[in-house]
């Protein structure tokens, strides 16, 4: 039965990646929405049209680029589970360039926080207490600081210049991908006043796809067992 | 500055429909036309057609009042913002879901049930509570414990003259107000992680202070449904959250109001809710604000939002990190 459904789904995706213009296709896909809001932003900043970013500009730019980010990242985190359970290896080849543009929406929301709330468009207006007191003191700060400083971390040695260089301990560094997406979701959690639908989706998102790679591991681990020699 | 002196044929400009909002009525309708099935939604159409066109209908004509912001410092924000962007969790958590979805709350006719420590208890009808003969046009500050403010020009009465009509005696110590619970035109009812009704409440004081305002009115003409037609109060002194929408419940009552968010979250607020710079929420400072639609958090919070002149005296001895 699930055979059935997986192998007409199996075919559709490689068709899809086997694509000719798979990569740059996703690569214009990411870029979309940074477009898109570019565009609301240079109407509103540009254009003087003030509710070209909704009444409230800020919340509008921060909560797009923050959730673009997190979806980005959900969709990276897809990726092997997708491509092991259909079998299309070719779905690899956009995974670094998605965990890269997850990255890249997370600066720029990280940016809009320090010059919209913190006033760090120039160093006299910087507010450096408030920004060391949010972080210290807000938990959802905290959650989505530390989210952003392990993104910037795995960004940084997405090269294959630095998996060469770190060998088996680039993996064992970019499991933190893991935590970055459990600290993201808990950041958008801890920020609702009540109603908690919207995070709770990227929640439940996140907990089918690290379910699937418990069960994953599981079986590998039991894998190894069988081939164990037996020796008592 | 130009200073214009009016004449009684020049239109208060109070009185223009911003070519946007006519238009994203428009599209409103023509949005729920789009989606609806035979002649039910058909009616539908008409209602909210209508609830629109009343929205629009003129008051009386309001008094300038003298609690009124200087609108060099603090310039009126455009009726399209005041109506688009609100909390009214009735009608759903996003800032847009009050303009969505408030269209098609039925407000006539309406009755406000006064009860408990009065010697005039009864049920009310709007124009019973409200003198719209002695309406007030008063510019206030609105500043949202979500750190935006705006500069809104209501219509009005003090609320002590609607409470001088009922009587309150005197061993009422606060005043409890029950604002509207109707799940066939509310659909935020079900999802926004509230307890309902919504209660919120003021100390004897406070609610006969004339800067407490029953408001009726917004730029001139009767108050849009989401913004608490038919009526609502407003302090501005005080967190947005603590003026109560759509009234029916007017309480004289001895014990503190168990008020809505203190409930839910009292770690985060509080009864009295005072505008305060230097009371941080645990999630964010109280410190800055953001003028809407700026972008920028870069205003100073002022004590008491700028009324401490007022009402300063109102909480002279009290720990107000402790009563937040």
């Amino acid at each position: 039965m699930i055979d059935r459904l997986r192998q007409p789904l199996a075919a559709a995706v490689a068709a899809l990646a086997n694509w000719r213009f798979f990569k740059p296709a996703v690569f214009l896909a990411c870029l979309a929405p940074g477009v898109w809001l570019g565009y609301h932003a240079w109407r509103f900043f540009i254009g003087g049209d003030f509710m070209a970013l909704g009444v409230d500009p800020s919340i509008t730019l921060l909560h797009e680029t923050g959730k673009t980010a997190l979806i980005l990242l959900l969709v990276t985190l897809s990726i092997t589970p997708v491509r092991r359970l259909l079998g299309v290896n070719r779905l690899q080849a956009v995974r670094r360039m998605l965990g890269v543009w997850s990255f890249t929406y997370a600066a720029i929301h990280v940016s809009l926080y320090l010059t919209l709330d913190q006033l760090c468009y120039s160093l006299a207006t910087c507010e450096f207490a408030a920004i060391w007191e949010d972080v210290l003191k807000r938990r959802f700060i905290f959650v989505g600081a530390l989210a952003f400083v392990i993104l910037l971390l795995l960004a940084l040695t997405s090269t294959t210049g630095w998996m060469r260089r770190l060998k088996r301990n680039w993996q064992r560094l970019h499991r933190l991908v893991y935590v970055a997406a459990i600290a993201a979701v808990i950041h958008f959690i801890w920020i609702q006043k009540s109603d908690i639908r919207e995070p709770l989706n990227w929640a439940i998102w996140l907990a089918v796809v690290l379910g699937i790679r418990i069960v994953f591991a599981i079986q590998k681990r039991r894998r190894a067992r069988e081939r164990l020699p037996v020796t008592a | 500055m130009i200073i214009k002196i009016k004449t009684s044929a020049d239109v208060p400009s109070s009185e223009i429909t911003p070519e946007r909002i006519y238009r994203s009525r428009r599209q409103f309708m023509q949005v729920t036309a789009a989606g609806a099935l035979g002649a039910v939604a058909g009616s539908l159409l008409g209602e909210d057609g209508f609830r629109l066109d009343a929205a629009q209908e003129n008051l009386p004509p309001a008094k300038k009042s003298s609690f009124t912001t200087d609108p060099s410092v603090d310039p009126l924000n455009t009726l399209e913002q005041i109506t688009s962007y609100n909390n009214y969790y009735e009608f759903g958590t996003r800032k847009d879901d009050p303009l969505r979805y408030a269209g098609r709350l039925t407000v006539k006719p309406w009755t406000v049930k006064v009860d408990g420590l009065v010697n005039k208890p009864g049920n009310y009808g709007v124009e019973d509570l409200v003198n719209f003969n002695q309406l007030e046009e008063r510019v206030y500050r609105h500043r949202c414990v979500e750190r935006w403010s705006m500069v809104i020009p209501w219509i009005g009465v003090s609320l002590s003259e609607v409470l001088k009509k009922v009587q309150p005696q005197p061993s009422a110590k606060y005043v409890e107000f029950t604002t509207l619970v109707r799940p066939s035109e509310m659909p935020g009812l079900q999802t926004a992680g509230l307890e309902w009704p919504y209660v919120e409440g003021l100390r004897m004081d406070e609610a006969m202070h004339p800067l407490t305002m029953m408001v009726v009115g917004l730029y001139g003409k009767v108050l849009p449904n989401q913004n608490g037609a038919p009526l609502r109060v407003h302090m501005p002194w005080k967190y947005g959250f603590k003026s109560g929408k759509s009234i029916v419940r007017i309480r004289l009552t001895d014990s503190q109001p168990n008020n809505t968010w203190a409930v839910q979250t009292p770690h985060e607020y509080g009864f009295y809710a005072n505008v305060n710079p230097t009371v941080d929420h645990p999630r964010w400072s109280q410190a800055r604000e953001q003028r809407l639609p700026s972008p920028l958090r870069n205003r100073p919070t002022l004590m008491f939002n700028g009324y401490g002149d007022q009402v300063a005296s109102l909480y002279s001895g009290m720990d107000l990190r402790k009563y937040y």
